[in-house]
């Protein structure tokens, strides 16, 4: 799983950190998106499709 | 070939919530979308917007940059006459302006509501929810809920992560639930905006001068770097602090009147010490309660294809997002309150798209620590009153209970 973001359409609702924490985090300033890893632990699949599923801004995006 | 009827015979919305059923959506607005998840009705101004109602089509819609929130647009539909008579009035902020402008605005006020600042204000909104519940067992029996837990506890954390002084929280409270009721007039909303606007505008002013270490003190300095005007700030502030008390004010009494007709569901949050299924039934609570029953109001900037229907550009959309938290497409059995439902997150209670609520995480929070303090230290709470003595906010565009008189 390869998963990349694009922070110009983040609008910092949070969404993705409360999901998979592992993953994704948030600029201290403004909340925006920021990637921990591109290619996350097969045990954190899951929670990262979740977590694309339920961004509002359609920010996420996975290739497997 | 269409099978909406036509404009003339579009009913008339709002619709009422049936008689008894206090926590589902109008059966009215089922019948209209029954097979279709859009259709047309007439609002207040006579004009016909669509309004939506499927899990699915509201996603589409919401995060299409072709669907405008721009509210002055020519046939925008407007909540009442007040918000469509102050429309000039109100500056461009993150509730009406679209990307990359939103984009812009949104960026300054969501530094106070990342997932980390909002975990490191647990512990204050846990002593505030203690010592609001300390003083209403002291007081006398029955009290209001609303008055003494749902209220003030959301309103004195917004204030003071606003820092708003609290001690103003009647003057705002009270302007703020008349501007969000279903009938406003022209003159009303102009003196409860007015009203509210004035004072925001003083509040920024002065943080400009004396910036202290709050949310408002950083968007005022924004205003001295030249970034946003006075007016621009304001607006920012107002929407923070009417958001950020009644929706959760709202969520706090509701969900405690559901809960207390369904104790086994109750019980489950109480006597639960795993955050993650606290976290799951707040998420269940945001689905099944439709605090924001109003619709959400949006404009076609072109036409739109969408379920076999065309909205016309120009043509207005109501996104009525509890409808979509009923959508048996996505939530097996959705009337059941089911505190363990697995996809509960996929509500749109919060909304979808760029517009997503700023302030959901830090509701999510003020939720998961207020429902189990509640419950776990009055195991014993119990209504006052016959469950058919309860007064919804029917004609409100925020949903909930005007009191909620229990015992212990």
């Amino acid at each position: 799983m390869k998963v990349t973001v694009e922070q110009d359409k983040c609008v910092a609702a949070g969404q993705c950190v409360a999901t998979a924490p592992d993953v994704f985090d948030q600029r201290d300033e403004d909340g925006v998106v920021v990637l921990l890893t591109e290619e996350p632990a097969a045990d954190l699949a899951d929670d990262v499709r979740y977590a694309a599923a339920v961004c509002p801004a359609l920010a996420i995006h996975i290739e497997d | 070939m269409s099978d909406v009827l036509p404009e003339a015979e579009a009913p008339e919305w709002p619709m009422p919530r049936a008689a008894g059923c206090p926590f589902d959506p109008p059966p009215a607005l089922r019948a209209l979308t029954d097979d279709k998840p859009l259709a047309r009705v007439r609002i207040w101004d006579g004009s016909t917007p669509w309004i939506v109602t499927g899990h699915a089509a509201q996603r589409t819609l919401l995060g299409d940059p072709r669907v405008s929130v721009d509210e002055r647009l020519p046939g925008f539909p407007h909540w009442h006459e007040g918000m469509a008579a102050a429309v000039e009035y109100r500056p461009r902020s993150v509730f009406n302006s679209d990307a990359p402008e939103h984009t812009r605005y949104r960026r300054i006020m969501t530094g106070p509501f990342t997932l980390k600042r909002v975990e490191a204000l647990r512990p204050t909104i846990q002593k505030i929810t203690d010592d609001l519940i300390d003083r209403m067992l002291a007081g006398p029996k029955p009290a209001d809920l609303v008055e003494a837990l749902a209220l003030p506890l959301p309103t004195l954390m917004i204030s003071e992560l606003l820092g708003v002084p609290y001690e103003d929280h009647d003057f705002f409270q009270e302007n703020a639930a008349r501007g969000i009721a279903h009938n406003v007039s022209a003159e009303e909303s102009m003196r409860t905006f007015g009203a509210l606007n004035g004072y925001l505008v003083q509040l920024v002013e002065k943080k400009a001068a004396e910036p202290a270490d709050d949310a408002l003190s950083d968007i005022a300095a924004r205003v001295n770097a030249g970034d946003i005007t006075v007016a621009e700030a304001a607006m920012m502030g107002l929407g923070l602090l009417i958001a950020g008390h009644e929706t959760s004010a709202n969520m706090i009494g509701l969900a405690t009147a559901a809960l207390l007709e369904h104790p086994e569901q109750l019980a489950l949050l109480r006597d639960t010490d795993d955050p993650k299924v606290v976290a799951g039934a707040v998420e269940e609570l945001l689905r099944y309660l439709g605090i924001i029953h109003g619709g959400q109001r949006r404009i076609a900037k072109e036409d739109i294809e969408i379920a076999g229907e065309t909205i016309r550009a120009g043509e207005g959309i109501i996104i009525e997002l509890f409808s979509a938290n009923r959508d048996a497409d996505v939530f097996p059995e959705p009337d059941v309150m089911d505190l363990r439902r697995a996809n509960a997150r996929h509500h749109n209670a919060f909304g979808f798209g760029i517009h997503q609520c700023v302030g959901q995480q830090l509701a999510r929070v003020e939720l998961q620590i207020v429902y189990c303090t509640l419950f776990r230290r009055v195991p014993t709470l119990a209504l006052a009153v016959e469950r058919d003595e309860i007064q919804f906010k029917h004609d409100r565009l925020a949903y909930g209970v005007y009191t909620l008189p229990v015992t212990w």
